[in-house]
């Protein structure tokens, strides 16, 4: 077992966790936080993308430890007093979800996507989602949210 | 009484037809659905966890298992094999009758397997991580045997001893093909092509929890597309009373057909948490999810097509093969579903279709979007596209001169089906139209002309399917729904049916808004407890709207009657005088807008609510067609699916946005089955495809966006005007992408390319045409 201490959803952490324990596992067992979702076993489909200090990652390929001294964000965390994020907000306008299930790792790439990128095209959108696999919409109302996200947020930057 | 409601609504503006955010979206998007892994409940604490030993040969003869190794590993609680459940009966195959008898199955695998992922034994801890480790010290005992394989897997290795052969039933009678179908046919072509296996994917694997209470009750909790026939699966899986099984459904996270019912793992399951006298849970890794689920499709079509040489196609033969994988399962049945729309929406003479269902040593067919009916449009389409090559005339010309003409009247087939009404016509000058198809040709005579290594190529495809299917005896299509009013204002309905994506819990507000009143937001949708709703028909087969949503608006109408009844006792006035005023929730006294009473005030006392059940006289037939381009460069092979243009008509459109949704989601799944999916076994029945990493699921990059044409013929069969929408996009988009990279590549010489039309298989079909041409 080894201690570590992190920030989770702004929340100061300290746990004792196995070393093998993934970050996805730790989020969901030790933390309760279960938004984030187990697709795969080859980290392909992105089900489990969180941020770690802004940045998205595959929380299926990250060791819980390896999360120490950092800052993660789930798709609990990314909302603040009931109100849904930018980009939650314009994957509920646009229907971009269905059956839910891809939604909180698509949701985050998406954040991790537009602070890299905040004027994407729409191939750069495509490109930068290649990861995160959904099978109900055929991407294309997950694209449309994508892109309006991102001029609502240059709106509000504006 | 519709006059009096259109009165009573005034200037009111109907909410049905308009783009409703789906009220279920905020806990989706933040705090996540909650699916059967993400269930935590009193009653499953201290599970056990379920661990599936599988078979890792295709063909086998199994001499002896040995758990006491995987006993004694850390956190191992207990092992089981099929002895352990010898007294459960063995399941029998789908159709028996039709189908051979002897093709059964046990929950767990006992003499002998049969595919590779075959469950043959348990492994029970009590940590979620303690079973990986623990599989591994089974020992089993296999003596290989020859695997059976593919579209003709003869009779020298049987999957069935007992059956005597592969071959598991047929529909149709071979002998009744007649040999001078084609006579008088100016030209005629025939093919042979495969419609490719495939792997339905939900994003969410198959999983289970299960309880088994102090009253001899099993609670379990299933990711399902019908709370009530998975529990009727479990009661003869488990031989169980009726009453002694309750199915929860959490949310689900993507079905496609292959969540419906319950599976053996299911049952094993609950057999585990009785065996040992704990709650247990089972939740399966993607490598099982894509050996062990069900998958899709897996026929293979010989087409003969003729007809005159301007265009006219005088006679049509499909013969089927199904491969039903280790099991005739609903695959096995699916044939039937193929054969019945065999000529899709063309008026043709004479037309014949059989099929021959086979057993091989490969995880067995199940349903996947569109079930039977994809697969009979891939056909149709294909060949009228080998025909149009043939005699040199446009795909869409033919298409044209040979599509049914509008019909308001029901239309029977020659294949028993009775469309309900149609406008092939116009779905597919309409498609042509949004796509700008005489442009697009232009286009593509252009590139050829300049020998551009990109060529373009243009596919059509025009459907009709059937949705909302009755059980096949008889009984016309229904379903129920309970709607009732509280005295807070707010509304409970209670549906048969089982979302999982579709968004019913906001349409399904919607219908009951319109009728009473109340807000969208203050409606509360339930499903999936087979306690609350003891009766169901779930939701599949593009049925839930049209059947599921039209009792719900039922319901809400019979209840304005059951409280008119009571406003009127309240008013002291005649019913009939009372008018109900949705945009204030209350009734009324006609010309006395002032003598009212609020709906909720008459909920206040007795219960306010009403069950019903709507049937609707039959199936329903969408249509539509689609128009796919795609860019093929002739170096490599790589087809770019670069457009993709629909009109999908499913009748009268509750909620655009869902219904949009619907057909986005099919279009893409449709379009990965032509170019990219395909499950693949290797010479002994190993399947290659067993990851994400080898299964090539459709992402982002592989799609453009869609460009949806509008168009609504309205079915008479149902208030709602509705037809089923769930599967129309995969049905239409599979055909209409092969089409366009075959056409693509046309004008060198290819005429066919079997799905999934890869980069290789491209560049194999272009290479050949070259040799082709060099010889001749
Ligand atoms: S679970 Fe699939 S990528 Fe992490
Ligand atoms: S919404 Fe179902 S997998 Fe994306």
């Amino acid at each position: 077992m080894t201690r570590i201490e992190l920030t989770v959803n702004g929340d100061k952490r300290s746990d004792e966790v196995e070393p093998r324990l993934l970050l996805v596992h730790y989020l969901r067992e030790t933390c309760g936080l279960r938004a984030a979702n187990v697709g795969c076993d080859t980290t392909s489909c992105g089900a489990c993308t969180v941020l770690l200090d802004g940045r998205s990652v595959k929380s299926c390929t990250v060791l819980a430890v390896q999360a120490a001294g950092q800052d993660v964000v789930t798709s609990e965390g990314l909302s603040a007093d009931g109100e849904l994020h930018p980009v939650q907000a314009a994957f509920r306008l646009n229907h971009g979800l269905q059956c839910g299930f891809c939604t909180p790792g698509m949701v985050m790439a998406a954040v991790g996507l537009l602070a890299e990128n905040p004027h994407p095209t729409e191939e750069e959108v495509r490109a930068g989602l290649e990861g995160n696999l959904c099978r109900c919409t055929g991407y294309h109302n997950i694209i449309r949210a994508v892109l309006a996200a991102a001029d609502t947020q240059a709106e509000v930057q504006a | 009484m519709p006059a009096r409601r259109e009165l009573a609504r005034g200037d009111y503006l109907s909410i049905l037809g308009t783009r409703v955010l789906r009220t279920e979206d905020p806990k989706f998007l933040t705090t996540g659905g909650v699916y059967t892994d993400d269930v935590v409940d009193d009653r499953l604490a201290g599970a056990c966890h379920v661990f599936f030993v599988r078979s890792p040969l295709a063909h086998a003869t199994v001499s002896g298992i040995d758990v006491s190794a995987a006993l004694e590993a850390p956190g191992v609680i207990a092992a089981f094999t099929g002895a352990d459940l010898a007294d459960l009966p063995a399941i029998p195959p789908s159709a028996a009758g039709l189908i051979n008898t002897e093709m059964t199955q046990r929950l767990l695998a006992t003499d002998k397997v049969r595919y590779v992922g075959e469950p043959v034994a348990v492994v029970v801890t009590e940590l979620a991580y303690q079973g990986e480790d623990a599989l591994e010290l089974v020992a089993v005992d296999y003596d290989p045997l020859p695997a059976a394989l593919g579209f003709d897997p003869g009779d020298s290795s049987l999957l069935f001893e007992a059956a005597g052969t592969n071959v598991a039933g047929y529909w149709g009678d071979p002998a009744s093909l007649r040999p001078d179908l084609f006579e008088g046919c100016e030209t005629v072509v025939s093919h042979t092509i495969v419609n490719q296996r495939v792997a339905p994917a939900p994003m969410e694997t198959r999983a289970a929890a299960a309880v088994w209470g102090a009253d001899g009750r099993l609670t379990t909790w299933i990711p399902n597309q019908g709370a009530q026939g998975t529990r009727d699966d479990l009661v003869k899986l488990l031989s169980l009373e009726p009453g002694q099984v309750r199915v929860i459904t959490p949310d689900v996270g993507g079905a496609f057909g292959a969540k419906f019912g319950a599976d053996p793992e299911h049952a094993v399951v609950a057999w585990v948490a009785r065996r040992v006298g704990r709650p247990a849970r089972w939740s399966e890794t993607r490598y099982e999810n894509l050996i062990g689920m069900t998958h899709g499709r897996a026929q293979q079509h010989t087409v003969t097509i003729g007809g005159s040489r301007d265009g006219n196609i005088q006679a049509y033969r499909l013969e089927i093969v199904q491969d039903a994988g280790a099991y005739p399962k609903i695959g096995a049945v699916l044939p039937m579903l193929t054969i019945l729309m065999t000529t899709g929406p063309y008026d043709i003479p004479s037309a014949e279709a059989i099929a021959k269902v086979v057993v091989t040593n490969t995880t067995p067919i199940g349903a996947y979007r569109g079930a039977g009916r994809p697969e009979a449009t891939a056909a149709i389409e294909r060949a009228i596209d080998l025909f149009a090559a043939e005699i040199g005339v446009d795909p869409a010309d033919v298409r044209r001169k040979n599509l049914l003409p509008k019909f308001t009247e029901p239309h029977r087939t020659k294949f028993g089906a009775l469309y309900d009404t149609g406008d092939y016509v116009a779905a597919l000058d309409a498609a042509l139209e949004a796509a700008g198809y005489a442009e697009l040709r232009a286009e593509q005579a252009a590139r050829r002309a300049s020998g551009d290594v990109r060529q373009l190529g243009i596919g059509v495809s025009s459907y009709v399917e059937i949705t909302g299917m009755g059980d096949g005896e008889g009984t016309p299509p229904s379903e129920n729904a309970t709607v009732e009013v509280f005295a807070d204002g707010t509304a409970t309905i209670l549906t048969g049916t089982s979302p999982h994506g579709q968004g019913h819990a906001t349409a399904w507000a919607m219908l009951a808004s319109e009728e009473l009143g109340i807000p969208v937001e203050k409606i509360t949708l339930q499903w999936g407890d087979t306690d609350l709703i003891p009766e169901g028909g779930g939701t599949g087969g593009s049925r839930s709207l049209q059947q599921g949503g039209a009792a719900v608006q039922q319901a809400s109408r019979e209840l304005i009657e059951i409280a008119r009844e009571r406003a009127a006792a309240e008013l002291e006035a005649n019913p009939a005088d009372l008018v109900y005023d949705t945009s204030r929730s209350a009734f009324a006294v006609a010309g006395d807008p002032e003598a009212s009473v609020p709906l909720t005030k008459l909920a206040e006392g007795e219960r306010l609510l009403v069950r019903t059940v709507f049937s609707q006289p039959g199936a329903t037939f969408p249509f539509g067609t689609h128009v796919a381009v795609a860019e093929v460069d002739i170096e490599t092979g790589k087809p770019t699916l670069t457009r993709m243009i629909t009109v999908d008509d499913a009748g009268t459109i509750l909620n655009p946005l869902l219904a949009e949704g619907q057909r986005h989601g099919g279009i893409g799944q449709g379009a990965a089955q032509a170019f990219l999916e395909e499950v693949v076994y290797d010479d002994d029945g190993n399947p290659l495809t067993t990851s994400f990493a080898d299964y090539p699921i459709i992402s982002a990059t592989e799609v453009p966006s869609y460009e949806l044409a509008e168009m609504q013929t309205p079915t008479s069969y149902n208030p709602l005007g509705a037809k089923g929408i769930g599967e129309a996009g995969s049905i239409g988009s599979t055909p209409a992408v092969q089409n366009a990279i075959v056409d693509a590549v046309a004008h060198l010489g290819v005429r066919h390319i079997d799905m999934p039309a890869t980069s290789r298989r491209v560049w194999e079909a272009l290479r050949a045409a070259r040799q082709g041409s060099e010889h001749r």
